[in-house]
């Protein structure tokens, strides 16, 4: 599990990688959105991998931690998803804005000397 | 109790004030002044009731807890010294109130103006009440910023904005050295506390750290009170309106740096480095102010290099630091203030009367305007210490102390001549002041026709006037209690024996006194003519300028050093940038990384799972055939981008995550939407891009890939080596035990992010908010691609198979009505099955906002949810049928929803709660059961409309641009028939014009 998650992780991160470094803007967009992926799981690894134990807790009485998965990554998590939603909808907006003020969709806006 | 009240209401009242100011509208010049004149007199009032506490040596203090771990209080204090100089600040900012309604002519926008200047008399008055030093620090630098503002108010004119530049840079810069001094005297002192400052001056002064806290103490107290060499950006100010001029930079602002030299003068005084420096400094400002002064032709010039000598003056005493000495500069402070405002007011008069400053050009002015003449001359022959005015007083103690005082250095035995000399330019300068402008021949070429100012505009300057009398004949009547009580509050109890009165027999700074005015009167007799035609300095100096070195330093920093940098480490190319960024972070991952020995991978294929492992073969695939793709083909790379969206969703619900697969899965459709509506903008790449499989090309993919591949093994190598370590004790566990105990709710994670962690959330959602609408300004403007103005082949209409002439026919009604598209024809069965959905999934996000709290949902996943049935009618229809029938508004929807999570934060405040505390309890319904009813359901409440507004709004706002592009397109059609006067071109549907000739040459365009 350990190992197959982390080489899909490394996977997703190197792709995202890749492509945040390429020329055209939409290549950024899809690489920014893999790389999301890829560092949300990250950081939800970190509460480590536990199978059928959401953390929906008993009501009342005594509470053993160990016996349910951590809340704390999965809350942040959350809003991270939600956010990189926000931040692709803001670069999807400056791509088009930008391919329509200059013509190109090269991310320097304008095509590389040859 | 009540006094307490008192100081606080003394500072919070101008700030107040400010802020009624400026919500006046930009005419309502006599609400201002009522305004600006009721916080004076509050101000004075408040004053007036508190000087019974303080005249003895009394001090009122009021703490206020801020950041306590940090030792900073909202700690206010005054003593005499501050009540005396309260007085200036509110006294005469009353009179300048009242001045400035008259000299601002209409077209000045004064709701501006009096809502700094009120704003600047509060930092102003912070300042002095401060009982804490970085408190203090703070309210210094707000007075540095209002004046900044005040200097530049008329910033159509490019003195004013160098003029408030400068000023800002020199006294800012100064302010950071304050800074820097207090921390350092908070640290040597172990408290941040005045009171504890002021008793431990014998410590400060032994400590290793003295000479620094001296140096960039005094950097502070100079620059802000414009001693040379930092004295350049006063007569720069100078292009402020001169209300300005006469209650900032004459009367209160330049007067902070003294009034810290005498305050902190028990702690860092008495040390032959405090004499040297500050007395030495003094002098020098003293005598070089006074000598420039003589130079200027400009009268608001001549007032400035005036104030500059008279802030050495009394910084030369603050240096000397003898009791006497004390007294006198007190004294001095508040005399220089009253007779400097009223000649900066009568200057403003006079520019405002006969529109110029230029001495070279006022002569006669007597005739004109006797009143005005005589009160300036009055006051300007305090400025040179005339007997019988109040400038005399005080000058006569400096001439006492320099004579008197002793401590055998040479500076020591020169002050008496030093003393002497200035105040012979200072005659001169003030004879000058007097005999060019008012006496003489009448002037002829005046801009305008001289004459009386309005009555009110000269109340101001006449009641100063009569101080300037009335303190010069009656002191110890009229100033002594106040005099006394600033006094006191310095010294403590070692006050020497000093004498308020007129006549002190004939001693030696009498004789001091005579010699200079003789010798004043012979040098301007000799020296006026020669004056008007002179440089504005003379010889050495004029070419020995701080100002152009400071121009130089300026340019250097600014420009060339910048510049330099850039050319060496700049690059305008987004990927080099890129680049260095993600080999930074790597490179900093390692260095964290190395020697990191307590991550111990075990056993490599832990729990194995093969069908785990096929998903992620799938979700990998999916990812590298993403980043393949996205360059030729988009539309593949984001259905590929899907299938990995879809893997981390499966993953989240495989490891107990219920709460982020129902988020990322829906959050995955809606991403794939708002990238689909992009494609419509972001034209197809056809061609092959020139260069692409150049060698430079490739190299920059390998070296790219080598740094991906990098990343990628770095983040799987530590995400291993942490999953299969114990995890420890972690935060997670306080959550776990106490989310229902606490938080009422089962759901762990929704009961951290709608109470625990609500302010996070909070901060969340406004940012989500600010980004829908940020997206949505951004689209106001766009224009597309010229490549994507053509409508997209979907739009188009279906060609119909030929019909029978009866077919036709009866067709013809229908067709007119509605003519299929292509997409029409595509979407027919699906969007039935869409508008079916809409009630379901409506439904389902009301499922999932209930049970959140308990179980797996919540106000995200619920808004996603509610924004996806919105969107599926979009795509099921069109724009116009959907916003027929339903009315979205998302911005409300937004600002609903941040409203309503905010008023469920403040709810808890009403029960003496912290903001947003969570109030859990069961609510019994007939028929459904026990339901949660925390107020952390409100705040989710909140959540879900902001993230329903958001996504919707962002979604709308790129969809609606097929609609302004097609109005757009038909408008040209129309300016494009009307310019060739051709036939006029009937009015095509907006949403689905015919192919123009408009089109045309945009379709060549294409690269």
């Amino acid at each position: 599990m350990e190992l197959v998650l982390s080489v899909s992780m490394g996977v997703l991160v190197a792709s995202g990688v890749w492509l945040i470094l390429r020329p055209r803007t939409f290549q950024v967009i899809i690489g920014l959105c893999l790389l999301s992926y890829g560092v949300n799981l990250f950081i939800f690894a970190m509460g480590r991998l536990v199978e059928g134990a959401a953390p929906i807790m008993p009501k009342g009485g005594f509470v053993d931690p160990d016996v349910f998965a951590d809340p704390v990554p999965q809350a942040l998590v959350l809003t991270a998803i939600v956010i990189s939603f926000a931040t692709t909808a803001l670069f999807l907006v400056v791509i088009m804005a930008s391919r329509g003020l200059t013509g190109t969709d090269h991310v320097d806006g304008s095509e590389r000397k040859p | 109790m009540l006094a307490q009240t008192l100081i606080t209401l003394l500072v919070v009242l101008p700030f107040a004030g400010a802020l009624a100011a400026i919500t006046m509208p930009v005419s309502a010049r006599n609400g201002e002044v009522v305004l600006g004149c009721g916080v004076m007199l509050a101000g004075l009032i408040g004053l007036a009731a508190l000087f019974g506490q303080v005249q003895d040596g009394g001090v009122v203090t009021r703490t206020i807890e801020w950041v306590p771990s940090l030792g900073l209080n909202l700690a206010l204090r005054l003593d005499g010294f501050a009540w005396l100089m309260l007085l200036l600040v509110f006294g005469i900012g009353f009179l300048v109130v009242i001045y400035a309604r008259y000299y601002l002519s209409p077209a000045d926008p004064v709701p501006r103006f009096y809502g700094l200047l009120l704003a600047f008399s509060g930092a102003m008055v912070g300042l002095l009440v401060s009982g804490n030093i970085l408190l203090m620090v703070v309210f210094w630098e707000l007075t540095s910023i209002f004046s900044f503002l005040l200097i530049g108010y008329w910033h159509q004119s490019a003195g004013a904005r160098e003029g408030a530049r400068t000023a800002l840079i020199v006294t800012g810069t100064g302010g950071m050295a304050l800074l820097a001094a207090m921390i350092l005297l908070g640290q040597v002192v172990g408290s941040y506390q005045l009171d504890d400052v002021l008793r431990a001056g014998a410590v400060v002064r032994a400590h290793a750290w003295y000479p620094w806290i001296l140096g960039l103490f005094l950097l502070g107290a100079f620059t802000k009170s414009a001693q040379v060499p930092f004295h350049f950006w006063l007569p720069n100010a100078m292009s402020a309106p001169t209300p300005v001029s006469s209650y900032l930079h004459s009367a209160t602002m330049v007067k902070a740096g003294v009034f810290l030299l005498v305050r902190f003068s028990p702690v860092l005084g008495g040390t032959p480095a405090w004499f040297w420096i500050v007395a030495g400094t003094g002098m020098a400002t003293l005598m070089f102010g006074a000598l420039i002064a003589l130079y200027r032709n400009d009268l608001k010039g001549l007032l400035a290099y005036s104030t500059i000598s008279h802030l050495g003056l009394i910084t030369a005493l603050a240096g000397i630091g003898s009791g006497g000495a004390i007294v006198a500069a007190i004294f001095h402070i508040l005399n220089h203030a009253i007779f400097k405002a009223s000649l900066f007011m009568a200057a403003g008069i006079i520019d405002h009367e006969t529109g110029t400053r230029d001495m070279r050009r006022l002569s006669g002015l007597r005739r004109p305007m006797p009143r005005t003449s005589a009160l300036a001359i009055v006051a300007a022959a305090a400025m040179g210490g005339v007997p019988l005015l109040n400038g005399f007083l005080s000058k006569e103690m400096f001439f006492a102390e320099a004579a008197d005082w002793h401590n055998g250095t040479w500076l020591d035995n020169a002050l008496p001549y030093m003393a002497t000399l200035a105040s012979v330019f200072s005659i001169a300068y003030s004879l000058r002041f007097i005999m060019t402008v008012f006496f003489g021949p009448p002037a002829t070429d005046l801009p305008k026709e001289p004459h009386e100012p309005a009555t009110w505009m000269r109340r101001p300057v006449e009641l100063l006037v009569l101080f300037v009398l009335l303190v010069g004949l009656w002191p110890a009547a009229l100033i002594g209690p106040v005099l006394h009580a600033g006094v006191v509050a310095v010294l403590g109890g070692n006050v020497p024996d000093y004498s308020l009165a007129l006549w002190h027999g004939f001693n030696t700074p009498l004789q001091m006194s005579l010699t200079a005015l003789a010798l004043g009167t012979f040098l301007y007799l000799i020296a006026a003519p020669k004056l008007l035609n002179a440089n504005e300095a003379p010889g050495l100096l004029a070419r020995l300028s701080a100002q152009s070195m400071f121009d130089r330093v300026m340019l250097l920093l600014t420009r060339k050093w910048s510049l330099r940098l850039y050319r060496r480490f700049g690059t305008r190319h987004l990927q080099v940038q890129m680049r260095l960024a993600v080999l930074l972070v790597a490179a900093g991952a390692a260095i964290v990384l190395v020697g990191a020995s307590r991550l111990n991978p075990r056993d490599l294929m832990q729990n194995f799972d093969a069908s785990f492992a096929l998903l992620w073969f799938g979700g990998a695939a999916c990812a590298v055939g993403a980043a393949i793709q996205a360059k030729y083909h988009r539309f593949a790379a984001l259905a590929l981008l899907g299938g990995a969206g879809l893997a981390t969703a499966v993953t989240f619900a495989w490891f107990s995550a219920p709460d982020l697969a129902v988020t990322q899965l829906l959050v995955e459709v809606v991403t794939t939407v708002l990238l689909l509506l992009g494609l419509r903008w972001l034209p197809k790449r056809r061609q092959e891009i020139p260069g692409d499989l150049g060698l430079q090309a490739r190299a920059r993919r390998t070296q790219d890939l080598v740094i991906a591949a990098v990343c990628g093994t770095g983040v799987a190598a530590l995400a291993f080596s942490v999953m299969t370590a114990a995890p420890g004790l972690t935060i997670g566990d306080w959550f776990r035990r106490n989310a229902y105990a606490e938080g009422g709710g089962t759901n762990a994670v929704n009961v951290i992010l709608v109470d625990f962690r609500a302010f996070d959330t909070m901060g969340e959602i406004t940012v989500l908010g600010i980004v829908a609408l940020t997206c949505y300004a951004l689209l106001r403007r766009f224009r597309p691609a010229p490549e994507s103005v053509a409508v997209p082949d979907q739009q188009t209409q279906v060609e119909l198979p030929p019909m029978s002439a009866a077919e036709e026919a009866s067709d013809a009604l229908r067709e007119a009505e509605h003519q299929p598209t292509r997409h029409d024809v595509m979407m027919a069965i699906p969007s039935v099955i869409m508008q079916w959905m809409f009630p379901v999934t409506i439904a389902l996000s009301a499922y999932l906002f209930l049970r959140g709290h308990d179980l797996p949902g919540g106000g995200f996943a619920a808004g996603v949810a509610f924004a996806v049935a919105l969107l599926l009618q979009y795509l099921a229809t069109n724009v116009r049928w959907i916003e027929g029938r339903i009315t979205i508004l998302p911005v409300r929807w937004i600002g609903a929803g941040l409203l309503f999570a905010a008023a469920t934060g403040l709810g808890s405040i009403l029960f003496g709660y912290p903001f947003l505390t969570a109030h859990a309890q069961y609510v019994a319904i007939p028929l459904i059961g026990e339901v949660p009813a925390a107020t952390a359901l409100l705040f989710d409440m909140g959540v879900f409309a902001v993230v329903v507004g958001a996504t919707v709004l962002i979604l709308i706002a790129i969809a609606h641009q097929s609609l302004r592009s097609a109005r757009l397109r038909a408008r040209d059609e129309a300016d494009a028939a009307a310019v060739a006067g051709q036939r006029p071109v009937a009015p095509t549907p907006p949403d689905r014009p015919a192919p123009s000739p408009a089109d045309a040459p945009l379709a060549t365009e294409d690269r």
